[in-house]
């Protein structure tokens, strides 16, 4: 145990949309409520949380791409809310659940928007000409995510996943240590959710990438997460390894609703299945062993 | 040069996986040639734009002139040739004027248009010109300005005008979250109709001689000014494009949202006023010149933006010399159509610019309606 500072300390972290934000049931409602944990350096930590439990809301906090209203937030033991946005770019970078392009930019554009914050301050890199390096860590971002061949096809002609692959290698193209997803995963086909998880866990093995997903899929985040933090009502329910967190009593208070609950055969991990339904109208919870 | 090893990494790249890098980004390469070429086509409408007005000059009237010109010094030529006296008082300042006219309003389109995330954004359909009209009206009221060509308190009240209905525009925009464009197309209609009321009721209780120059000015009329204003013009375009110029990759990562932009590390905020400041600085130094000319910041980006793509490193500039061809193409038009009389060469642009603008919203109707 080394005593480096975490990726995130989050202590009494508190957010409430602002009025001039149209919120649909929430107007002026607090979304986050004192909110207390830690992202260890180089952990994969998974969000779960029904909708409206706070799971983005928290996540666009940790990326400071909005403010919190009470609580303090350490980035790597610095202040997050005193440091320059760019600076946090080069630490953190974040995975938007839905890409919104009306300009049609071709994917290489997109994927080299991620080395923005590594740009040169000199003469040209005022007006923002990427470098050979640029190119190269682009190149390889895309390689990962299996969108190299599609570099000069425009974001608007290219397929809902391979969007998000394009959006994914943009996050890795700028080199975080910090991985911030909202719902990776969504819009992916299965060979490219598994690659995805693989990829994230290869580099959370060499470089020690941190990796903050919120996630649906329980199933995924209990094979893939080191931890899982499961939200519910704007406030923290518990956090800790698949084992403490994935059990039917923590998701019936949750969700409100029975599941099974037993190992996946290879990992050993938990797993989550839905109840079937031949007995009519009741869910009814039969842990396996 | 940093950028030749780019390109030559970019070849390999291209060599490798089977996609074309000039394709996939704006290189220096294509920079360049797109530029230059621009530049050349530029320099072609404006000198074949000096033949064209009420006095009719043949290009080798033009040639022979320029040619004496050089031979003889300005001080001897002036007194000799009264086609001199046309070409270099009256018709090459306005082309000059016309030019640098188009090239604000189509950079100002450009800055709105990826601050607002919409292709349509214009500073005329949007309500800015005619705030800073409502400014520049004000001025001549109080009577800062004597004549309607005067650079001074004018586009000041013009900036503050164009400034005031950037600021409501973008209000309304951010209430909605991410903005339909009807909406937005609406508050502009709103802006225009109540900015246009308050002009009306200026002009109104103006001196009747004054208020029919400002009839004129208001419907977008370029007249030949001299050279120091055409030296105070040129440097609020050279210093606003530039600082627009410097911001185009913070530009391109705008165009993604404003949650997006600050996770590139974009500082939203300030990149935000900065373009408020300079749309409204532009419109405003344009609108006192040459009144309310419509369309050209919206059609021009738009067209550009098909040729080149999105990339505000190349879009910015080379919209700001398409537009000012575009600009002073019109103007020889207008100059030309009904000659001996002129068009106010804002009829003309509008008259281009309004169906393309309709084509283009129903064009577009499905895509942009979420």
């Amino acid at each position: 145990m080394t005593q480096k500072p975490p990726a995130y300390s989050v202590r009494g972290l508190g957010y409430r949309y602002g009025a001039h934000r149209h919120e649909p049931g929430r107007q002026g409602g607090w979304s986050l409520r004192h909110v207390s944990f830690d992202v260890q350096d180089g952990e994969i930590l998974g969000l779960l949380g029904p909708n409206g439990s706070g799971k983005t809301s928290l996540l666009k906090l940790l990326g400071k791409i909005m403010q919190p209203e009470t609580g303090t937030i350490a980035l790597f033991g610095s202040d997050l809310t005193g440091m320059v946005q760019d600076v946090v770019a080069r630490l953190v970078a974040f995975v938007p659940q839905e890409h919104q392009q009306i300009f049609p930019f071709s994917i290489m554009e997109t994927v080299l928007m991620g080395r923005f914050p590594h740009r040169a301050r000199g003469r040209l890199g005022t007006f923002g000409w990427e470098g050979e390096s640029d190119l190269r860590m682009a190149q390889e971002a895309m390689k990962d995510m299996d969108v190299l061949h599609l570099a000069d096809r425009s974001i608007h002609d290219v397929s809902s996943g391979e969007r998000q692959r394009a959006i994914i290698a943009r996050a890795l193209a700028q080199h975080p240590r910090v991985l911030l997803m909202d719902e990776p995963t969504a819009f992916l086909d299965l060979n490219h959710q598994v690659e995805i998880c693989r990829i994230l866990r290869k580099l959370n093995d060499e470089r020690g990438l941190a990796v903050v997903l919120v996630s649906h899929d329980l199933n995924m985040a209990s094979q893939y997460c080191d931890r899982i933090m499961l939200m519910e009502n704007g406030a923290l329910f518990r956090i800790g390894t698949p084992d403490d967190v994935i059990t039917p009593d923590a998701l019936r208070a949750v969700y409100h609703c029975d599941v099974l609950v037993d190992r996946h055969p290879g990992s050993g991990l938990p797993r989550v299945t839905l109840p079937g339904r031949q007995r009519t109208g009741s869910c009814e919870s039969r842990p396996m062993s | 040069m940093a950028h030749g090893t780019t390109i030559n990494t970019a070849a390999t790249a291209n060599r490798a996986s089977g996609f074309d890098i000039e394709r996939s980004i704006v290189t220096h390469r294509r920079w360049l040639t797109v530029m230059v070429c621009l530049l050349c086509a530029s320099a072609v409408v404006v000198i074949g734009s000096l033949r064209f007005g009420a006095e009719s000059i043949s290009y080798t009237d033009v040639v022979d002139i320029f040619l004496l010109w050089l031979r003889n010094g300005p001080a001897r030529m002036e007194s000799a040739e009264p086609n001199f006296m046309i070409l270099m008082y009256v018709r090459l300042p306005r082309i000059i004027l016309a030019f640098m006219v188009g090239a604000c309003l189509a950079t100002v389109g450009v800055g709105l248009q990826a601050l607002l995330r919409n292709p349509l954004a214009d500073p005329y359909v949007l309500g800015i010109s005619s705030g800073a009209a409502l400014g520049a009206a004000l001025a001549m009221l109080i009577g800062a300005g004597t004549t309607i060509m005067a650079m001074s308190s004018l586009p000041l009240f013009a900036f503050i005008g164009g400034l005031l209905s950037i600021g409501i525009v973008y209000r309304i925009a951010v209430s909605y979250g991410h903005l339909p464009v009807h909406t937005l197309l609406l508050a502009g209609v709103v802006l225009n109709a109540v900015f246009s009321a308050l002009i009306m009721f200026i002009t109104s209780i103006m001196d009747p001689n004054r208020s029919f120059g400002m009839m004129s000015w208001l419907m977008g009329t370029l007249l030949a000014p001299d050279y120091p204003a055409l030296g105070a013009l040129a440097v609020y375009v050279g210093v606003g494009t530039t600082v627009l110029a410097t911001q185009s990759t913070a530009l391109n990562i705008l165009t993604l949202g404003e949650e997006s932009a600050r996770s590139l590390g974009v500082e939203v905020e300030r990149l935000k006023k900065m373009i408020f400041v300079i749309a409204a600085l532009l419109t405003g130094a344009v609108v006192s010149v040459s009144g309310l000319i419509g369309f050209v910041g919206m059609v021009i980006p738009h067209a550009v933006r098909l040729f080149v793509g999105p990339d505000h490193r190349l879009l910015l500039p080379a919209s700001a010399l398409v537009g000012g061809m575009f600009l002073v193409i019109a103007d020889a038009l207008a100059r030309t159509l009904l000659a001996p009389s002129e068009i106010p060469v804002g009829v003309v642009t509008a008259l281009a610019g309004g169906p393309i603008f309709l084509y283009l919203l129903t064009r577009r109707k499905g895509g942009l309606a979420s």
